[in-house]
């Protein structure tokens, strides 16, 4: 079976971008924990995550956007979130996400929300 | 005219692996039941949160057990319902904190079942000697 689940790293601009493609489950959350915690031991705190090709989300993976951001948010960086297809997007909406995240439609306005709000207030 | 009650089992082994087949499963449901696409990414999402809470905590995953989803279907009413031997647990005692409160803990827990009562119409829970059934409703026909 094809990995159901990939995670591609690249920069810009000293930001981050990981982009998520596939479902992220509880199955496949502990990729994408792993993948912000090796950024944040990095020092590399402004990150985007890239959500246009995924296409499934379950609270394993909300919980990783959960687990970071407040520790992230301290150390002077953030975690804003771009791409969500409609379909996943509400279930961020569901919960609250949008009050609480920075979620903007693709990379630019992503990268222009950094410079207006580096960090944003939790 | 008599409705008529449709019964569709599926029962797999306690990993997380298996959580795509489940989904595509309860799809396929949806999609008999005639729910929009919103509605079957809920439904699944809501079944998703389910099964994994049954494999990761009352199974700790052990994946000698075996998680039994069972989808009832009638011209009214889907109804699901999540079996398992673990540990019974019930999901509805969980303090159900803000998602800032969540936050600011740095902790997820919560998440899932907060996410099956918003997407579904009913949740209910119930541990017997044996078994623990999560069950939960979608109503096919909103009054």
């Amino acid at each position: 079976m094809a990995n159901p689940f990939s995670i591609a790293r690249s920069s810009q601009d000293g930001i981050t971008i990981l982009a998520l493609e596939g479902y992220l489950d509880a199955h496949t959350a502990p990729q994408f924990e792993k993948a912000v915690q090796e950024e944040f031991e990095a020092g590399r705190i402004r990150l985007i995550v890239d959500c246009s090709k995924l296409t499934y989300i379950s609270s394993a993976g909300l919980g990783v956007f959960m687990i970071f951001v407040e520790e992230i948010r301290e150390a002077g960086g953030d975690i804003k979130i771009c791409g969500l297809a409609p379909k996943v997007y509400q279930v961020f909406e569901i919960l609250g996400f949008p009050s609480l995240f920075d979620i903007v439609d693709d990379i630019p306005a992503a990268v222009k929300k950094y410079e207006e709000t580096p960090v944003r207030e939790s | 005219m008599v409705p008529v009650e449709r019964t569709f089992s599926l029962h797999v082994p306690s990993s997380t692996e298996n959580l795509v087949m489940i989904r595509e499963f309860v799809t396929s449901i949806g999609e008999q039941a005639g729910l929009p696409p919103a509605e079957i990414m809920k439904l699944e999402t809501a079944v998703d949160e389910a099964c994994s809470n049954v494999i990761e905590h009352a199974y700790g995953s052990d994946v000698t057990k075996e998680v039994s989803v069972r989808a009832t279907l009638d011209d009214q009413i889907l109804e699901i319902t999540v079996t398992d031997t673990g540990i019974g647990f019930d999901p509805s005692t969980v303090e159900q904190k803000g998602l800032d409160k969540l936050m600011r803990g740095r902790k997820s827990g919560g998440l899932g079942m907060l996410l099956m009562r918003k997407f579904m119409d009913t949740v209910d829970y119930s541990i017997s000697s044996d078994r623990n059934e999560l069950r939960m409703v979608k109503r096919l026909k909103k009054e």
